[in-house]
């Protein structure tokens, strides 16, 4: 177990620049400790206009999640299905940059972790270091790389590490055990449970061969065990809950977001969906 | 340069090449890479192989003096005759290959991504001969310029499915190529269609194309009594170019060319060069030149071939790249195109496209008399003849 121990943890102060985001396998530490299950929310940073981002995160946080999986759009998004796919396909069109994307997170006001979801192109043409150094300084907590295995990952695990940023890696059903004990040395943050094979997007059932996967992960692990793809209904994530830590919802959420967002007045109604998947 | 050493155990072809792809898909290539293996060092399998290239593609395929370039230009020109292959270009050395280990590792369903459609073709084909079903994503930009190979495609009893996503070419179709793989990955085999893609891809890719370049060396020796000055060949992906580089390799008088797509011209941007004007990036599960922004954004590309029209190219041709083995260099829409009408009126062959700008490359001054220079010839242009009517008889040709 290689959890950050609390002398190390500096909440940093909201004081205009940075707004305090806890170690992400802490707070699912202290969720796990007070017997609760997180649920975790994914959003395409810049499929609504990024002045609305802050608002957009802070609504998730009010309605109940307790962790924001942050996606960072790419133009060619091999792992996400037609929600994720066209919601980034959106933001690149309307220009969206990673600056500008880390500009409007410095500006949220939200406790709960952070983590951003991307691609292995966006952080090896930054320069895995100053990637990470970059989204830190924006106050992210961690990071998922959807197309980086461990081991292709000595380089990045440096650099996010040397910048204070946490790790997540995927497990998926097609997994071997020595795969799985892997991701699981790999990740500092949590363990991503792939639900099934496929890409990203919303089914009707979470297959139950997933309580399998996560009973294999937690076998390598300390870490919390997240499960998501193809999460949408509160039914689904009370499923999820049976077996794991947490499970992660996001195209029903992209979707909804790009149907009903109107404007930081849609907040509300935002937080509403996020609390309706946890009752 | 050891090339005994590359790629290494982990796909790197130097920097380049590797694994970036979803976690799901990881077990799969270790499967794939074991089992090509296997077949690859089985002499049963090999002869296996080697039965089709001799009596399914109609190989070795000639290889031809062009008589008629060669007194204008002053200098030898010898053509690798891959149009020749069955099918119409070297795509089905590699589709055979890859469908016959499929079917050894008994997967029942192929799936394929297509630029111009000649890997399409080339895999609807090998999946007709053995019975396998058969699905092809096609960009949809590149259903509308090559519809003839559209047709052949189903004809053959394939699935042609057209990719709406993104830049509607060969790079999204590829995209979705990944997506279909990631999601019915017990099933199904990812015929993927050239030197690109995470390890094994390239490197299998190369070993099933390598022997464009072990015939074309045994009969220039033979033909034309010593090896040649010079090996040029288009890169898209690069997989022809790598098949017919390969065996030269070794033999470090003997240039190397790479000849990319330049579209309308690298200064303009609207091209397809990546080795030209891209830098390293992470496409489609390896690391190699990509056409890409200062954000890590794959951009869009331009070519008026629709097989040499994408982003990334294969990571060993990154490596020779660096390593200053072989050369890279481009040829626009426009010198394409005049050398397809050139090739076609001089020799009576008409290429394809993308082959066209491996002979744009004879005209740039590169070579001198007493030069013997062989060009991979990797496809023919039957596929091209309604585009080209369109654009030529525009300009009055």
């Amino acid at each position: 177990m290689k959890a950050r121990c609390l002398q190390e943890y500096q909440p940093r102060k909201a004081d205009g620049t940075l707004f305090a985001m806890p170690f992400v396998s802490e707070r699912l530490f202290a969720l796990r400790q007070e017997g609760k299950k997180a649920l975790a929310c994914f959003v395409t940073a810049g499929d609504q206009p990024l002045e609305h981002l802050p608002t957009i995160l802070g609504a998730l946080e009010a309605g109940g999640a307790d962790l924001i999986e942050l996606g960072l759009p790419f133009s060619d998004p091999i792992a996400d299905g037609p929600t994720i796919q066209a919601s980034s396909q959106r933001a690149l069109d309307r220009g969206v940059r990673l600056s500008q994307i880390l500009e409007a997170v410095r500006e949220a006001q939200v406790r709960v972790p952070i983590i951003t979801m991307g691609y292995a192109n966006a952080a090896l043409r930054n320069g895995y270091g100053r990637f990470a150094e970059s989204l830190k300084a924006a106050g992210i907590s961690g990071a998922l790389i959807s197309d980086m295995i461990p081991e292709e990952a000595g380089e990045w695990r440096s650099a996010a590490e040397a910048a204070g940023l946490d790790t997540v890696f995927l497990t998926a059903p097609t997994s071997t055990d020595a795969r799985i004990a892997a991701a699981c040395a790999a990740s500092t943050g949590f363990v991503y449970c792939v639900s099934r094979t496929g890409v990203t997007g919303a089914e009707n059932a979470v297959p139950l061969e997933v309580g399998e996967l996560v009973r294999r992960v937690k076998r390598h692990t300390e870490l919390s065990a997240l499960v998501g793809f193809g999460i949408s209904t509160a039914a689904q994530v009370h499923a999820v809950w049976e077996c794991a830590d947490g499970a992660v919802v996001g195209s029903y959420l992209v979707d909804l977001l790009h149907r009903e967002w109107k404007g930081v007045q849609s907040a509300g109604m935002v937080s509403q969906a996020v609390a309706a998947l946890r009752s | 340069m050891n090339l005994d050493a590359v790629p290494n155990k982990a796909g790197r072809f130097g920097a380049y090449g590797g694994r970036y792809v979803p976690e799901t898909l990881v077990p799969a290539l270790d499967e794939l890479e074991a089992a090509f293996r296997q077949a690859w060092s089985d002499q049963e399998w090999r002869r296996e192989l080697t039965h089709h290239h001799r009596h399914t593609i109609g190989r070795p395929t000639p290889l031809t003096h062009a008589d008629n370039l060669s007194n204008e230009l002053g200098f030898d020109v010898w053509i690798k005759r891959e149009d020749l292959c069955h099918t119409g270009s070297h795509k089905l050395n590699n589709a055979l290959g890859q469908a016959l280990l499929a079917r050894r590792m008994g997967k029942k369903r192929i799936i394929a991504e297509t630029g111009a459609g000649q890997h399409g073709v080339a895999t609807a084909t090998a999946c007709a001969m053995f019975g396998m079903q058969c699905v092809v994503y096609m960009g949809e930009e590149d259903v509308q310029r090559q519809q003839l190979n559209v047709f052949r495609m189903r004809l053959l009893g394939a699935e042609v499915v057209p990719v709406h996503s993104g830049t509607k070419t060969l790079k999204d179709a590829t995209n979705e190529a990944m997506r279909d793989w990631v999601t019915n990955v017990g099933s199904t085999h990812y015929i993927v269609g050239s030197c690109v893609g995470p390890h094994p891809y390239p490197w299998m890719v190369r070993c099933l194309q390598q022997l464009i370049g072990e015939e074309a060396k045994t009969q220039m020796l033979e033909l034309a009594g010593g090896l040649p000055t010079a090996v040029v060949a288009c890169v898209g992906g690069g997989s022809n170019a790598i098949g017919i580089f390969h065996a030269f390799l070794g033999d470090e008088n003997v240039r190397l060319i790479g000849v990319e797509a330049g579209g309308e011209g690298i200064e303009t941007g609207k091209h397809a060069a990546p080795l030209s004007a891209g830098s390293p990036g992470i496409l489609h599960g390896s690391c190699s030149y990509l056409m890409q922004d200062d954000d890590g954004q794959v951009i869009g590309t331009h070519s008026i071939s629709a097989g040499l029209d994408y982003p990334g190219v294969g990571p060993e041709h990154a490596m020779l790249k660096d390593a200053k083995r072989a050369e890279y260099l481009s040829a626009t829409d426009q010198e394409a195109l005049h050398a397809f009408a050139w090739l076609s009126r001089s020799e009576g062959i008409i290429p394809a496209f993308e082959s066209a700008h491996a002979f744009a490359a004879l005209k740039r001054g590169l070579f001198k008399t007493g030069d013997a220079v062989l060009v991979n010839l990797s496809g023919r242009g039957d596929k091209d003849m309604e585009s080209a009517s369109r654009i030529l008889s525009l300009k009055g040709v």
